[in-house]
């Protein structure tokens, strides 16, 4: 069973998002399910701190052994912070999803988007199904 | 003999098994008037002997030369080993080591061919091989542009003409366009040319070592300018003359790339060849092509497998760092076993035979009316060009009468706006005699 936090938001493609001290900024990670399914996670490609994104458009991508995935971020903004942990140590997106596996942090541009995003119970139907 | 094993009677079954009586049944549906109704009009079947004998014929009409054009490919000494070992049928028929349990062999002959390529050239990590220099240079340029995340590509003007083709080709799929780093009468890249052209959106240079001329470019201030303007430096090597020169690596090189045929690989009239590519650790993940690794198994002991392959084709898609899916195994092969049969020493005597020879040629032609160096002092390796007074079409006819190939003629490439002249290419297999019936072929 796959863990998915209460009080996060999640996406249709697996990216959760996670709030921070600061009200428009958020941190982007992928779910414990998709970690999973991926298998070991050897390198994740992150943007630069300054690069913007819309909803759903692709900010990176992760690898496993025999696959890579696109990210999507779930909502529209500019990148402030990159999780520089990932790149001695990928690892943590398996270990650590929603802790030490966090993958950007972004400032919203419109915070209204987050309503279009999935709760915990929404995300689990969407897995389930 | 007949090479298809299909009699009568067994097409006869395999119509009725399917249902149909005549073959032509089964092209129901391509249009009537796309449908041949002649056979082809080709001479029928001829013994092997006849076979034999009519390409015999046609081989007879070759002339051997002897060899002093060179210009990206080189007639240096194959020894008879190279030929003995890749014939090997486990090398000759194996195929892409994608299942590495079965394909240990050729996966140690591409991680030591790598390893090679990175010896030789001063850099961290290569691939299994591309399909030869140009195209080489071609996916540094590409690659380039993905590191930096730049559009734009200089090249010196002393790159050779068909390398420069050869990229442009490529960078108009990738909608991107070659400027032109201009050289100066010394021979080397202008730096304050250099300097206005390094804008924010060059993503690299790309420099030929030793340069289409011959002449030595000095590496390491390029570095450092390109390095300073946020971009790469590609460079395009002579692999043998590698062997003398102070390594790109060690220059400050972020990718070169090479032509391989040198070693281990006849000229073959152009072809197939080999392409070196390699970089600096960091650029790893953007690099294109097979990449091989050392790894241990379950019980510790070492074995190689394909690896980054997230990089490629087979499963980045559309978004790989290319479209390359291959390697030339077997020229690759070849290359390996000569450079592995040679050492280190012996490759460094086979540039320096190739340098004696040039430098006395360039010594003995300085004796010669009508012929002066294109860059009377620039350093060279072995291969330099002179112009001439005399047509050097002309000079050309004179050789091929005296069994010569006297160089390759400065006028079949007028972009790159020399004076007529002759290109020439020296290599451990041209003798004194030989040296001195092409002086007296060009004095005329």
């Amino acid at each position: 069973m796959s863990s998915i936090p209460n009080g996060l938001k999640y996406t249709e493609e697996h990216e959760y998002l996670r709030e921070t001290d600061a009200d428009d900024e958020f941190l982007v990670g992928i779910t414990d399910y998709a970690q999973g399914e991926l298998g070991d996670v050897v390198f994740v490609e992150l943007p630069t701190p300054g690069d913007t994104f819309d909803r759903m458009e692709v900010f990176g991508t992760i690898e496993a052994v025999k696959a890579v995935s696109d990210l999507y971020s779930p909502i529209s903004g500019e990148i402030v912070a990159v999780n520089e942990g990932l790149d001695e140590d990928p690892s943590l997106v398996n270990s650590d999803p929603y802790g030490e596996g966090w993958m950007v942090r972004i400032r919203a541009r419109d915070v209204s988007e987050l309503d279009g995003l999935l709760s915990d119970t929404d995300y689990a139907s969407h897995i389930e199904g | 003999m007949s090479f298809v094993p299909h009699s009568d009677a067994d097409r006869s079954e395999m119509l009725a098994k399917v249902g149909v009586s005549d073959v032509r049944e089964l092209y129901a549906d391509v249009p009537a008037e796309l449908i041949l109704d002649d056979l082809l009009d080709i001479p029928d079947a001829v013994s092997e002997w006849e076979a034999i004998r009519g390409i015999q014929e046609l081989a007879a009409r070759n002339r051997a030369l002897v060899c002093f054009a060179g210009a990206g490919q080189y007639d240096h000494y194959v020894p008879a080993a190279v030929d003995h070992l890749v014939r090997r049928s486990e090398f000759y028929t194996a195929y892409t080591p994608y299942q590495p349990e079965v394909s240990q062999g050729t996966l140690q002959v591409i991680y030591e061919f790598q390893t090679m390529v990175c010896e030789l050239t001063g850099m961290d990590v290569a691939n299994a091989s591309m399909y030869d220099g140009p195209s080489a240079v071609a996916e540094a340029a590409i690659m380039a542009r993905a590191v930096t995340r730049r559009n734009g590509v200089l090249a010196a003007a002393s790159l050779h003409p068909h390398t420069r083709k050869v990229t442009e080709t490529y960078l108009h799929g990738q909608g991107a366009e070659l400027k032109s780093a201009p050289v100066g009468p010394d021979g080397l890249v202008d730096r304050d040319a250099l300097a206005k052209a390094l804008g924010d959106d060059v993503a690299c240079l790309v420099v030929q070592y030793p340069n289409f001329y011959g002449v030595i470019e000095e590496l390491e201030p390029l570095a450092e300018m390109t390095r300073e303007a946020g971009a790469l430096l590609v460079v395009s090597a002579d692999p043998v003359a590698l062997s003398l020169l102070r390594s790109p690596g060690a220059c400050g090189a972020d990718i070169v790339a090479a032509e391989g045929q040198p070693f281990g690989n006849p000229l073959s009239f152009g072809g197939p060849v080999v392409g070196f590519f390699a970089a600096k650790e960091k650029y790893v993940r953007k690099m294109p092509g097979r990449i091989v690794g050392a790894t241990v198994d379950e019980e510790g002991r070492r074995g190689y497998v394909l690896t980054l392959q997230t990089r490629e084709q087979q499963i980045r898609r559309d978004k790989a760092t290319s479209n390359i899916c291959t390697n030339q195994g077997l020229n690759a092969l070849a290359a390996t076993i000569h450079m592995a049969l040679l050492g280190r020493e012996g490759l460094r005597e086979m540039a320096d035979t190739s340098a004696q020879n040039a430098h006395y040629a360039w010594r003995r032609l300085a004796e010669v009316d009508g012929v002066e160096p294109l860059y009377p002092d620039a350093p060279f390796v072995r291969e330099f060009a002179v112009r001439t007074k005399e047509n050097s079409r002309a000079i050309l006819e004179r050789g091929f009468s005296a069994g010569i190939l006297a160089g390759v003629s400065l006028s079949r490439f007028p972009a790159m706006g020399a004076p007529d002249g002759l290109l020439l290419a020296f290599t451990e297999k041209r003798t004194r005699a030989e040296i001195d019936r092409l002086v007296d072929v060009i004095a005329g």
